[in-house]
């Protein structure tokens, strides 16, 4: 057996039923070898859609995603896709071709140091030197990017060593004694969590990405329900807890819901699962939830008071975390003082609710076509977005009910990611219905692999909100810089129909009321890849919290709540603008 | 490996001891996290440790609490790291070896020079007719002192390891 038909090998035994890659010199071998395996490979047509693709496989199924890409510039290709499953701690598995062993250092034509390049973007890599190596170093890459705090691995292979002969097949694992993720939290701490949460009057739930990740959905339902706490997620943690639920909250934080903000805000002891409070998520770190004792319980212990000190660290499973402080407050009798609380939330969230229709504006407002989107798609489908202002509407607007049905670039903001990322979905979880939701400039960084999921036949909707404009910078343009458009307007062209049906790829224009629902209706009656064209009006803002401000500082909320449409008040703020998009 | 010289001993000073794999990239790895959470190295050394395949760093660094707590989680997390210490620089041995080159032309000179180095216990290495090379061990300080002394013969060349460092006592790390 050789290097290239052991990866296969361990590949398919490690339960990778499909890789999405992209040839090149230096993968010959290993390609020569797929052509005569069982290995479902997906040729994209753009590296970074190959990484975007196993991302969103992974993150649809909790399972590690592959992707192949020759060395050099198929390599450097993958980088983006790669950071951003490092952001999103999403089990993303890279092989990058490499040049022979004995060109390694020369400058060989396509050489990269792939290792020294994604060294801070992975939770580890590997370079294979040895092809008897290469059962354990797969092996070890799937247990790595599964165990602990997931993370992207790299595999850089050498052309070489495809070809190079085992002397036996060994399925073992790599020994790595410095590795040893801790999964039982502190039994201690788990006390003195639940001692001070039969305490508080006004505790608030915050739910991450690690609550997914660690399939504590269950667990954090029951916790919510035992306790009376309201539940906000972080832009990852959306899908983690019913949003149809009247104490679902929503997003926290800089494009949150006012509910969520103000109730953290009021909180005495906010429960934070598998979160790391980026920024994004806390604004101005220094008014984040001044009332409450925070209780961090998260797997990865660098997180734990990294960015807001915190006064009960956890470090755990989310899962067997929880269970165990469940059982901890179950056990105790003491009567809970949370019921005016989680009363008084219900109704606060009841108020927030938008409650003026969108249907009479033309162009569309997003929040029709959010709306829209809802009625035409069931629970079990899974969403995912690009990044901009169709990500916040999707976050705001479109309610998630079921873990892993909502996708979204949220660490890295990753422009190009949902499409590409909706095609690995899809791949991986051929049941369900997958929509990406993408705004018009983040599309057309990815539009080739419209190839792709035709010629895979790979029925994905793609719906391209279709403003004109990037949208969130000009949103930022028209908020803090005077109204200045600096290249933010994207002119008339593509025709995005057009662009799609010269792949071959069905599709469609929605400008009215009523169109989006049917159009996405008849996309998933057709099972065919579809893209639709919805033209919303550029103008619409979201409410945000400018940068540097505390959560509760939102401008342009009236917009959600607003009785007559058209009138803009949004305040200028003063306020420094650091850290844009 | 000395990356950088500006007074290894202020107070705000670190001394991380870290067991890690003996493998290739594993010091990039390491220096590389300290760039990226900005933390300064002073310096880095390693070598072979009491466990077979399993080296010792010892990284000289400074920078403040929040952030040194930061980097610590980190390094933990890399994999080829095993183990990590910041060691308190009261209950920690720490030497340092230097080789000093310095411009030695007459016989007067050189006889001053080799007073110097017995004084700090350095000892001569290297002789010829123009230089005298000596190699000292010792703490941060003394090696700064002695340095200091024999400028005003002219260094000609100057090569420092950098700290590494032990715990007092019978704890390991
Ligand atoms: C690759 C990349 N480049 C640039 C950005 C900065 N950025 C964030 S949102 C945005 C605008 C996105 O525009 P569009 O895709 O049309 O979405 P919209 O906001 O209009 O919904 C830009 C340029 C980014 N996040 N990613
Ligand atoms: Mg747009």
């Amino acid at each position: 057996m050789k290097g290239g038909q052991a990866l296969i090998k361990s590949l398919i035994d490690k339960g990778a039923d499909t890789v999405f890659g992209y040839p090149g010199g230096q993968l010959l071998p290993l390609y020569d070898m797929i052509y005569d395996s069982d290995l479902k490979h997906i040729l994209v047509r753009h590296e970074q859609c190959a990484a975007h693709a196993a991302d969103g496989y992974a993150r649809a199924s909790g399972k590690v995603g592959v992707c192949i890409a020759t060395s050099g510039p198929g390599a450097t290709n993958l980088v983006t896709g790669i950071a951003t499953a490092y952001m999103d701690s999403s089990p993303v598995l890279s092989i990058a071709g490499q040049v022979p062993t004995h060109l390694i250092g020369n400058d060989a034509f396509q050489e990269v140091d792939m290792i020294g390049i994604t060294m801070p973007i992975t939770k580890h890599n590997f370079q294979v030197t040895d092809a008897n190596d290469i059962p354990a170093i797969v092996n070890s890459s799937f247990d790595i990017a599964l165990s602990g705090r997931p993370g992207p691995i790299v595999i850089d292979l050498p052309k070489d060593i495809q070809e190079q002969e085992l002397e036996e097949y060994r399925n073992e694992s790599v020994e790595i004694p410095g590795y040893k993720p801790t999964k039982k939290g502190h039994g201690l701490q788990i006390k003195r969590a639940a001692q001070t949460i039969i305490k508080s009057k006004k505790p608030v739930i915050l739910a991450g990405g690690g609550v997914i990740s660690a399939g504590a959905s269950n667990e954090l339902k029951k916790l919510s329900k035992l306790i009376n706490a309201p539940v906000t997620t972080t832009l990852l943690g959306k899908s983690s807890f019913p949003e149809d639920n009247p104490v679902s909250m929503g997003m926290l934080g800089m494009h949150g819901r006012k509910v969520a903000n103000l109730s953290v805000n009021e909180s005495d002891c906010l429960i934070a699962l598998g979160c790391r409070f980026s920024d994004r998520t806390t604004g101005k770190i220094d008014e984040f939830a001044p009332n409450a004792i925070i209780i961090h319980i998260d797997v990865d212990p660098a997180e734990i008071g990294k960015n807001v000190d915190v006064d009960i660290p956890i470090v755990g499973d989310a899962k067997i975390v929880l269970q165990s402080l469940i059982k901890l407050l179950k056990k105790d009798s003491t009567p809970l003082n949370t019921l005016k609380w989680i009363e008084h939330v219900k109704e606060f969230n009841k108020s927030c609710i938008p409650r003026i229709s969108f249907e009479n504006n033309l162009p569309l407002k997003p929040q029709q076509v959010m709306k829209e989107l809802a009625q035409a798609l069931d629970e079990e489908t899974i969403m995912t977005t690009d990044v901009g202002q169709n990500q916040m509407w999707m976050a705001h607007f479109y309610n998630t009910q079921k873990p892993r049905t909502f996708i979204s670039s949220g660490g890295l903001g990753t422009m190009g990611f949902g499409f590409p990322a909706a095609m690995g979905a899809k791949v991986a979880m051929p049941e369900n219905d997958v929509v990406a939701v993408c705004g018009d400039g983040g599309f057309l960084m990815v539009c080739q692999d419209l190839a792709t999921v035709k010629e895979y036949d790979i029925p994905v909707v793609v719906c391209v909100l279709d403003n004109r404009y990037l949208g969130m910078v000009a949103q930022w343009q028209k908020l803090f810089y005077n109204e200045r458009m600096s290249h933010t307007h994207l002119g008339e062209v593509p025709d995005f129909v057009k662009l799609a049906e010269s792949f071959g790829v069905r599709a469609e224009r929605v400008e009215k009321v009523g169109e989006t629902e049917k159009a996405l209706k008849d996309a998933l009656k057709s099972g065919e890849p579809t893209l639709i064209d919805i033209i919303i009006d550029p103008e619409e803002i979201l409410p945000m919290v400018p940068p540097g401000c505390g959560l509760t500082e939102i401008v342009g909320e009236y917009k959600i709540e607003r009785e007559i449409p058209g009138e803009i008040p949004y305040k200028q703020t003063k306020k420094a603008h650091e850290g844009g998009d | 490996m000395v990356m950088k010289m500006e007074n290894p001993d202020s107070e705000k000073n670190h001394i991380i001891s870290a067991l890690v794999e003996h493998k290739p990239g594993v010091l990039q790895r390491v220096a590389g996290l300290f760039t990226r959470r900005g933390f300064n190295i002073d310096s880095i050394t390693v070598g072979e440790s009491e466990i077979q395949g399993i080296a010792r760093m010892t990284i000289i660094a400074q920078g403040d609490e929040k952030v040194l707590e930061q980097v610590t989680k980190q390094l933990n997390k890399l994999l080829d790291v095993i183990k990590v210490r910041d060691l308190e620089v009261e209950n920690t041995v720490k030497r340092e070896l230097c080789l000093i080159k310095v411009h030695a032309p007459t016989e007067k000179v050189r006889s001053e020079i080799i007073q110097y180095a017995n004084i700090f216990r350095g000892s001569i290495i290297d002789v010829s007719s123009e230089a005298l090379t000596i190699e000292i061990t010792g703490d941060s300080d003394k090696i700064n002192a002695l340095t200091d002394l024999l400028k005003g013969f002219g260094i000609k060349e100057l090569a420092r390891t950098g700290p590494t460092a032990i715990s007092r006592g019978g704890k390991t790390i």
